[in-house]
């Protein structure tokens, strides 16, 4: 019997939510971590019971929780049952919530500057992790986007994390700038079929790729237009909102920018706009059908400056056909006086078929298709400000 | 026996009551009772003071028998009623809305 997963991030807590395949009943569990926010929630594609939780604060900093049994009881890796150990050897070892960037003469980059918002430079503080995204093969690997912009990795289930500072360190890096929400690496893309390819993505600075386990990294932006930058082709700068990909064709990638909706056939190298007939093209996430890979999910948002749907209607908006073409899915959501937005985290798919598609609002509503995305109803309508969606279909 | 006052969420971080107790040996410091309570709440580390370089973070605030310390030397010794028990050495969260 298949069950459905939804792990939602939110500014005050996390919750988890369950059903059967039928996606009819939900039951709703939480808060977990009441009062912290929580940037992003992911399970293991490996270990679907295995999960990382970014718990952050901009009083007390990161924490990283882990759970080995669905969500029921969480640990801070590296802190649990050791106490004793600590207090005897009088050296704290709680060290799962501490990313420092990789400044060593063998592995790291020098912690150079970056483009602060007036075109000055800032040196790299770390703030918060924006993503959590667990490998394909091992569940005591996962990889973490930071803010400011960074890659780390764990290999021992998130009691240590180090940088994979190729990325960081790229030429490029004193040209990136943070976008409204920070300079934050929020999107990790693991190629299923080609070993050792990552993608990521970076406000603002673009979409960089890996093709070696992310040791090196080059900027993936050809074709990327920004008005708002000085060079609207620039090699980087553009400020990308997330990919997303189908595990079955890796080599095909969709991008919602802050404008204009991209997509690649070829792994990055170049991008051509698929907005079509969009009513907006700027919009934070975006997903692909988990059985048809040219059918791919927006939610479009009025404007840069105004952030909630065109004409106080939710609409999701549907291409089957890759982008271009797109359909309005409103059915079930609310088509007056809505003003609420979906975050780029905040979308996911799930495998069981009927594909479901789920994405939660900054206004509380977490809402789940079942069908596809033709019909809509609200799982939950009073969370707080939805920060991530994502689901596990477990079965 | 120390007695340290923790804010709400340090408290639902480390499963604890709003006061805990630790033990410190020698002269009592704002960075020996935090070396305490680090120690007996290992999940606790980092979120008083940064991993790195042990600051204070920016928004948390140290109150002992009424006096704000915030800014005094970490090493500088609190007020005897601190070491005696008789009053708590306070964490606060700086005040800020949301």
């Amino acid at each position: 019997m298949t069950a459905i997963r939804i792990l939602v991030g939110t500014r005050k807590g996390a919750f988890i939510l369950t059903s059967d395949g039928k996606r009819k009943k939900w039951s709703i569990d939480g808060p977990h971590f009441a009062g912290w926010e929580i940037y992003h929630v992911k399970g293991s594609t490996v270990d679907p019971d295995r999960i990382y939780a970014s718990q952050t604060s901009s009083w007390f900093g990161q924490i990283i929780q882990r759970s080995d049994d669905g969500g029921k009881t969480w640990l801070q890796p590296g802190s649990d049952g050791i106490a004793e150990k600590a207090a005897a050897e009088g050296i704290p070892q709680g060290e799962s919530n501490m990313f420092v960037y990789d400044t060593s003469d063998e592995t790291g980059k020098p912690l150079t500057t970056h483009q602060w918002y007036d075109g000055t430079q800032h040196p790299w503080e770390f703030a918060r992790v924006w993503h959590l995204e667990p490998s394909l093969d091992d569940p005591d690997t996962c990889y973490a986007g930071v803010e400011d912009a960074a890659l780390f990795r764990t290999s021992d289930g998130g009691v240590t994390w180090h940088e994979l500072a190729g990325l960081r360190g790229h030429e490029s890096g004193p040209d990136w700038a943070p976008g409204a929400g920070g300079m934050c690496l929020h999107t990790i893309v693991l190629d299923p079929i080609n070993k050792g390819r990552i993608f990521c993505a970076i406000s603002a600075a673009g979409t960089f790729r890996s093709d070696d386990g992310g040791e090196t990294w080059r900027p993936i932006n050809q074709g990327l237009h920004s008005e708002y930058i000085p060079n609207p082709t620039a090699e980087v700068g553009h400020c990308v909102h997330h990919i997303a990909i189908h595990p079955s064709n890796p080599n095909t990638l969709f991008m919602q920018k802050h404008w204009d909706v991209m997509r690649s056939d070829d792994g990055g190298d170049s991008w051509r706009e698929v907005s079509g007939n969009l009513p907006s093209d700027f919009g934070f996430p975006i997903a692909v059908h988990a059985h048809e890979p040219e059918t791919i999910y927006v939610v479009p948002i009025l404007s840069d400056s105004l952030h909630y749907p065109p004409d106080g209607k939710l609409r999701v908006y549907r291409s089957r056909s890759g982008g271009e073409e797109w359909e309005a899915l409103t059915n079930g959501l609310p088509q007056e006086h809505c003003y609420v937005n979906v975050l780029r985290d905040a979308m996911a798919v799930d495998t069981a078929d009927p594909c479901g598609i789920y994405f939660g609002t900054t206004g509380g509503q977490v809402y789940a298709s079942g069908d596809n995305g033709d019909s809509w109803e609200p799982i939950v309508r009073d969370l707080p400000a939805v920060l991530s969606v994502e689901a596990q279909t477990i079965s | 026996m120390i007695r340290v006052v923790l804010p709400h969420h340090l408290q639902t971080l480390a499963s604890c009551d709003r006061e805990v107790t630790v033990n410190v040996d020698g002269a009592v410091t704002q960075r020996a009772v935090l070396d305490a309570l680090e120690a007996r709440y290992p999940m606790l580390r980092g979120t008083v003071r940064e991993h790195v370089t042990m600051k204070r973070r920016p928004r948390v605030r140290f109150f002992a028998d009424g006096e704000d310390v915030t800014h005094e030397s970490p090493d500088a010794e609190l007020p005897g009623s601190i070491a005696s028990g008789d009053h708590p050495f306070m964490i606060v969260g700086a005040i800020a809305g949301g």
